[in-house]
This record gives C-alpha cells, structure tokens and sequence, in this order.
C-alpha cells in the first residue's frame, strides 16, 4: 500500500516555509515527515501529514501550490545496517529511488521509517512484496508514529 | 450576417472615404492654424500654411506632433476652441511620465462614442444586450468611452468600472451580461478567478468581449476566449486622439479597421519620419480631422503596426492595422537586442503559462539582464525538481528563439504578481542608465 505524500512549491527566500508551517499549524495538521529539495530559486518541501485532503485543502486556500504523490514507507529496525539490509531488497528487485528521506519514532524508538519515491509505484511495491517487504499504509502512518 | 453601427460610413466606397478625408483634412488644418497656436509656430517653422494643404496626399507636408509636445503644451497649449465650447477632460495613466489633458466638445465626445458603438456593433452586440463596462471611470477612457458607446447602441449598459472581482463575476451572472468590455489583463484575471470559484465559461452568460488599452497577444486572445467562453475583440485607441474606438476589431479578427472618417493613419519610420508604404512595419501615426477641442494633426502615437488596404470579408472598408506589437515605449533594449513583453506574453503562453508574468531587467557587471517571473501553476508541479527545471528551460529556450537573447526564468509562488484593475505593470527596469 503506498501513501499519500503532499509536495508544495516553495520560493527560494526567507520566511516561505514557515508561511507554509504556519498555515498548517493552525489548522492543527501534523506533519509526521518532511524533506526539503531546493534549486537557487524555489524549493519543494515533501511532507506526510496527518490529514492529507485538509492539508491539501487549506494550501489551496492559501495560494499555495501543492501536488500529490504516491510513495512507498516501510518499517525498519533503528540499529546498525539496518537501511542496509532495506536497500538490499531494492537492489535485488531492481527497483531505482528517486528520493527518499528518514526518520525515527517517537513513540517506539527502536524503529524507524523510511519513506521511498520510485518511478512506478505499483511495480516497485509488487517486487518487493515478492521479497517478502510489505509497505506500510496509510492508516499506519496515522497509528504508528 | 455582419452588423453595422453605420453602414454608409463603416462601408463606404474608397472614392468616398477620400473626398471625406480630403474635405475633414482642408478643413481641419485651417481650424488648427487660426486656433492652436502653439501648431501654428511649428507649421511656420516648417514653412507650411493651410493654403499648402489641399488633400491628403499633402499630408506629409505637415509636421508631427509628439508626446513631448503635448507635455510642453499642458495643459491648455492645444486646446482648439473657447473654453465656453469645451465640455470634458480626459486624461491618460501618466505610465510614461506627466499626465496629458486631451479636451472634448459635445460633438468630439458623440463622435468618440460612436466610434465606441461601431466596435461593439462589429463585436455582435445590439440593443438586445446587456453590456458590462468593467474599464475604469473617470479620468481614464476606457469607462467613459465604451460607456458611450453602449448608450448608443441601446445595449442596458451595466457601469461597473474596474475592481472587485467578485462582485464583476456576480452582476455577469445575475444580470446576463452578454457583452464584456475591460483590459484585456483584467478578462483574463476574471477567468482566472472564475476558476477558483469552480465556474467555467458555460456558467456566465457572456458572447463577447471587447479589451484593449494594453498590447495583448493572439495567444493571450486564446487563452480568454476559452476561459470565457467568448469572443474576445481588440478595440484601440489613445485619449490623444480621444480614446477607445480609434480602431476596432470586425468578425475577422484580422487586424483593427481605422475609423477613417475621423482619424488619417500613417505609418512612419520612427528614426528618420518617412512616411512608409503600406504593408511595412512602422510608427503608428494619426491626424484627427473631425476634432473641435482637441484636433491634433499627425500626432507621433509610438505604437508598431502595419497598415493594410486589403478587402475585408465583413464588408467594412476602412484600412485595418495590425495588432500593435508594442509601443516603442514598451520597447526595452537588452544588449542591444529590441525586446517587446508581447513577445515574451507569447513564449509563455505558446508553453502553456498564464498571461501574469513580470519582466525585470538589471544591469549586472556591466551587461543587461533579463528575468522573467512566471507564477508557478498546479498544472506544470510535479514533486520532481528535475521536471521543474526541465519545463524552465524550455521556457528558456522558447524565449532564446523568440528574443535571440538568453533570458532567466524565475518561477514563482502563484498569486505573487500583482493583479492589476487597469493596465498590467509588466515590466521594471531597475538599470541606472
């Protein structure tokens, strides 16, 4: 099951991500992940929230522009090669990262969580479904940190 | 089936358009030099009288009229009749500096407004519909103007003027406003705006519209006439001359027919002041023959366009110019290169970007620079910063093969360019030249 990621477009200046955590503060959305990409001129911060169609609703509102994408997230055990054995997988299925970013649980903090963009989605997922890696949903994500 | 405000005039015989043209032009030249004498020294100066003057072809005798002139008469230097006759002023946006009065009698102004009658008669509309006039009132032309002209048609005219949006799209609705009149910037705003309210062209009831005021593209006329669902005319003109209706647009959309019973156009080279012959790209300019109060002769408008006698499928007679592809104070020149934001209105929406784009040029290190800022748009965001930058260098590349300059293109937050009510600021110069 891959979840929704939200990417919003940001200008390259000071103050514009925090115009968007702002906004998404008070609406009392949480961002359970980010990363940012940047070029000179703008950058696209890539966030899984709690609530992604109100997040999506109030950058709208807002004048932000925001996309949605499909990414795969999965759990691994926060120890020593433990990305490395991950990655294995990958390798072994072929299946190429665009990006991907990490972080650790809160709640158990001997997990953490990898969140992946691949070109096809599906086919990536039913790989590595074949390696016996199973992506975590988006009620996962809600329940799990 | 072709409509006519005036048909013995809109459709009159060459011959007949002449002998006008020659009567008004005689006419006019002997009310300037007993009148104007601010004309009159420059007609001196040149060694040119009234009795040199004897029918249009002599035209070229006279002198121009410039921008600067009119600045240097302000404000009463040209006025051509005695305050008692003089019923309005009109004033331009000052975009290019001092501010320019041009004055109206009773008759300029009914001769303005039919003018105005005759773009929207040629735009489809009659006295069955309900005209909105969403330019701005008051000193501006562009409200009055097409105001007038609405009276004249007998269309229930709704006189919005420019600005709240919101209530603009509402009195469409409500009202079954069938024809729209404003800046071609502001139409396209109003889509934009629609959109965001969920409503496509089938929610408004609008046919037509009729924008000018500001250099827009055949690409821009595209784009509004989707997003609206209408009919986009170009209607031209200056307060100079008195305002909206110099020109407008027939059913053909090929180019903007000149009323000729009222105004003589030339096209000149902006250097040297020769008069060109038709076909050629040049200065726009235009002798008002029919004007009491405000009656300039071969005045220099600074507008590029080309003149065409060619027959026109909808019937009129009267010479068409070109869509003027900018003024030549819109003109910026970038290293060396004559650049038009037209030019560059175009590559933008040629890639699919909407018309809102700004243009700032600097001088860095001793060499002109070229930004072009574009409002990011849901449809070109992917979370894919390659992609991004692969669309900016088309774009980049579309404005290489337009401009043969290499420009930067910026992209950035949606709804961060200023939407403007009136004219478009589109472009800022910040070079200390």
């Amino acid at each position: 099951m891959s979840i929704k990621q939200i990417s919003v477009f940001l200008e390259n200046k000071p103050g514009k991500l925090q115009d968007m955590t702002t906004l998404l503060a008070a609406h009392n959305i949480d961002i359970r992940a980010l990363s940012l990409a940047e070029t000179k001129d703008f950058g696209i911060a890539r966030l899984i929230v709690d609530d992604v169609f109100e997040a999506a609703n109030v950058l709208k509102e807002d004048n932000f522009v925001a996309s949605f994408s499909p990414v795969l997230a999965f759990e691994i055990p926060d120890e020593t090669g433990g990305l490395n054995t991950l990655l294995q997988h990958f390798t072994d299925a072929k299946v190429n990262i665009e990006y991907m970013y990490a972080f650790l649980d809160g709640k158990n903090q001997k997990k953490a969580y990898m969140i992946f963009r691949v070109a096809n989605t599906k086919d990536a997922e039913a790989a590595l479904a074949a390696k016996g890696l199973t992506a975590l949903s988006q009620e996962d994500i809600y329940n799990k940190f | 089936m072709e409509q006519y405000f005036q048909p013995e005039i809109e459709c009159a015989s060459r011959e007949e358009i002449v002998k006008l043209q020659n009567e008004r032009l005689v006419k006019q030249v002997k009310h300037v030099w007993d009148n104007v004498p601010y004309y009159r020294k420059k007609m001196e100066a040149q060694g040119v009288t009234p009795a040199d003057i004897q029918s249009i072809d002599d035209l070229h005798k006279l002198p121009f009229l410039s921008k600067e002139d009119l600045r240097e008469a302000y404000p009463y230097g040209l006025l051509g009749v005695p305050l008692k006759d003089a019923v309005r002023i009109q004033s331009t946006s000052g975009t290019t500096g001092k501010r320019v009065v041009a004055f109206y009698t009773h008759h300029d102004i009914d001769l303005w407004e039919e003018c105005c009658a005759r773009a929207i008669v040629a735009a489809g509309g009659s006295n069955e519909d309900v005209c909105q006039v969403s330019y701005g009132y008051g000193l501006f032309t562009g409200g009055p103007g097409l105001n007038g002209g609405s009276h004249k048609v007998g269309c229930l005219t709704i006189p919005t003027s420019s600005g709240n949006t919101d209530r603009q799209i509402m009195f469409i609705k409500d009202l079954n406003a069938t024809i729209l009149c404003c800046t071609p910037s502001y139409a396209a705003y109003l889509g934009e705006r629609m959109k965001e309210m969920g409503m496509g062209p089938n929610d408004i009831p609008l046919k037509a519209g009729i924008f000018g005021a500001e250099a827009w593209s055949e690409e821009m006329r595209q784009d509004i006439q989707n997003t609206l669902g209408i009919k986009a005319y170009d209607i031209y003109g200056l307060t100079e001359l008195s305002g909206p209706g110099v020109s407008f647009e027939c059913s053909d959309q090929k180019g903007l027919h000149i009323n000729e019973d009222h105004f003589i156009a030339e096209i000149i080279d902006p250097k040297t002041g020769e008069v060109l012959p038709e076909g050629t790209l040049g200065e726009l300019v235009f002798t008002s023959i029919d004007k009491q109060a405000f009656p300039l002769l071969r005045y220099r408008t600074r507008d590029i366009c080309s003149l065409t006698r060619e027959k026109c499928p909808c019937g009129r007679t009267h010479v068409r110019m070109t869509k003027p592809k900018g003024r030549t104070d819109d003109m910026l020149i970038i290293r060396g290169v004559n650049v038009f934001p037209s030019q560059i209105e175009t590559v933008l929406l040629n890639h699919g970007y909407a018309a809102n784009y700004q243009i700032i040029v600097d001088r860095v290190n001793m060499t002109d620079t070229l930004d072009v800022h574009v409002e990011m748009t849901p449809e070109m965001f992917t979370d894919n910063i390659g992609e991004i930058e692969a669309k900016q260098k088309e774009l980049v590349d579309g404005l290489k093969a337009m401009l043969g300059l290499k420009a930067k293109v910026t992209l950035v937050a949606p709804r961060s360019i200023t939407r403007s009510e009136g004219k478009a600021v589109r472009v800022i110069d910040n070079r200390k030249i």
